[in-house]
């Protein structure tokens, strides 16, 4: 039912943690009636140099939650931004079909953070700095 | 999957099927395979099989042998007592009484009787513990009010309502009252008189009998008609030919359990108790849901605060412990238990929720190796949670 890989990531999950002082931070989903993602962003030369989630929900949401994070680190924001659930799942190995929905918050939530970096760096980051 | 001795602690969802009662069941499915209506001796033996089955199942029930009808599963039970009931009393009046935290085999029934045939139900709330106010169902009873079914023990957290004093506001008010006691086979006493019950359903593998059994006792006189027609099988109540060797199964399971029912519930309350303690003790922002004393001796269910209950399933699972949760998000909206919705835990709470329910084959070194291991698994998932804050119950 489960790979290998989503055990792997459900009980070792990886970049697990909150930054003080993120360069971008987004939250997606509501815990009261679903799943509920945050996600922390560092960014350096347009890559995502460091990414950090919490998740709340379950193992579906946590595994493909750790997995997207590991996928991004190292991208550059467009290539964050093109991050699909697709994707997400497939790097997993697949989910059993009720659970693909929990799969979905992931990528949102690393698309809402990259947005949200972009709209509050867009003038900072036109010229190259030193 | 890691090799290891696993721990079942899923009881309320079902139950390994007996030794002694499979050694029963044997025989019915190559000697006595005959038709228990046909009158050679292959069908003498299997009529022999049901007949003695019969008699066991009015035994603990304290009822006559005519007062009972075999079926398929605890919610064909259900849906006879509700459907048979109010068809036969169509003409009387289309109000039913129940309650909030019903299984789904008496709620989904009620509510398609609303629907389809302008049925009106009265669901009947319960407090915190999820205890039924029998005052509530006396004031609800109308004098077109044609059923009231309130369940014996909750699936879930385990709560036992008060059915012989509900019992007698029903008998005195003339409405037929049934119970359904799915949960509460092979651990509650189940004598109907006592319990002032018309119908009564149970299932057969809540109590180390097969899946795909139930029965449904109906007081004689109790207006009723069948809901599956054809041959004049249960007396006309229920045709379809007689599953010989399950019937034979629940028959020999429900005497088993009753034989030592009390001793083993003794049993149960401690290893429960010593759970509920451990639990509650060890892991902080954790609550027991349900109702302290009143709960069935197997049943413990606790939230922990700030956590999905799904993740603390699947951590235990590869710990080689099973249990249940209340949030199951396998629809896209994640609806929490409806039953600690009902109990007014707020719904982010009620998906934290998760249930451990003890039986025969487990010991106190299976419950103290939960609460050795339930501790850290909590405790890990918190640390990924972006709404745990330590105290956040309090």
């Amino acid at each position: 039912m489960y790979t290998d890989k989503f055990i792997e990531h459900f009980q070792n999950p990886r970049n697990v943690g909150v930054m003080d002082t993120p360069d971008a931070y987004s939250r997606v989903g509501s815990p009261v009636c679903g799943d509920f993602m945050e996600v922390y962003l560092m960014v350096e030369d347009g890559r995502i140099q460091n990414i950090s989630f919490r998740t709340f929900g379950c193992g579906a949401a946590i595994a493909s939650s750790s997995i997207a994070t590991e996928m991004v680190k190292g991208m550059t924001l467009d290539e964050a931004m093109a991050l699909t659930d697709d994707d997400v799942v497939a790097a997993l190995g697949g989910l059993p079909d009720p659970k693909l929905h929990c799969s979905n918050l992931a990528a949102s939530a690393i698309h809402k953070a990259v947005e949200k970096y972009i709209a509050e760096h867009a003038v900072a980051d036109a010229p190259a700095e030193s | 999957m890691p090799q290891l001795t696993r721990i079942y602690l899923d009881h309320a969802a079902t139950t390994a099927v007996d030794p002694r009662v499979l050694k029963a069941m044997l025989p019915y499915w190559t000697e006595h395979y005959g038709n228990p209506a046909s009158l050679y001796d292959q069908g003498r033996g299997a009529a022999e099989g049901l007949n003695r089955a019969r008699k066991q199942v009015a035994g603990i029930l304290g009822c006559n042998d005519n007062e009972t009808v075999f079926t398929s599963c605890g919610t064909e039970s259900d849906n006879l007592a509700i459907r048979g009931v109010t068809t036969a009393l169509r003409s009387k009046g289309k109000h039913i009484i129940t309650t909030t935290i019903e299984h789904h085999a008496i709620l989904r029934t009620c509510e398609q009787l609303e629907q389809l045939d302008g049925y009106k139900v009265t669901y009947l709330p319960v407090d915190a513990m999820g205890m039924v106010d029998p005052d509530d169902v006396r004031k609800a009873i109308r004098p077109d009010t044609v059923l009231i079914s309130v369940m014996y023990a909750n699936n879930e957290i385990g709560t036992i309502q008060p059915i012989a004093e509900i019992g007698a506001i029903a008998r005195k008010a003339g409405v037929v009252f049934h119970t359904d006691a799915v949960q509460a086979g092979g651990s509650l006493p189940l004598d109907v008189d006592q319990l002032n019950v018309d119908l009564l359903s149970l299932s057969g593998h809540k109590f180390y009998a097969p899946k795909g059994v139930g029965v449904l006792y109906i007081r004689r006189g109790t207006p009723i008609v069948p809901i599956q027609t054809g041959g004049g099988q249960e007396r006309g109540m229920r045709a379809g030919t007689s599953n010989v060797p399950y019937i034979v199964g629940l028959g020999e399971a429900l005497v088993l359990a009753h034989q030592d029912r009390e001793q083993e519930q003794a049993r149960l309350v401690a290893l429960r108790d010593r759970l509920i303690k451990g639990v509650l003790t060890l892991v902080p922002d954790s609550c027991l849901n349900g109702h302290p004393m009143r709960r069935l001796a197997n049943n413990a269910n606790f939230i922990f605060a700030g956590i999905e209950g799904e993740a603390v399933q699947m951590k235990l699972d590869w710990a080689g412990i099973a249990c249940s949760t209340g949030s199951a998000c396998a629809s896209e909206e994640a609806e929490p238990s409806h039953v600690l919705v009902a109990c007014g835990i707020k719904k982010l709470l009620a998906r934290a929720s998760i249930r451990l329910t003890l039986g025969r084959e487990n010991t106190e070194e299976d419950v103290d190796r939960v609460i050795e291991v339930l501790p850290p698994i909590v405790q890990g998932i918190r640390d990924l949670s972006p709404i745990y804050s330590v105290g956040m119950l309090s």
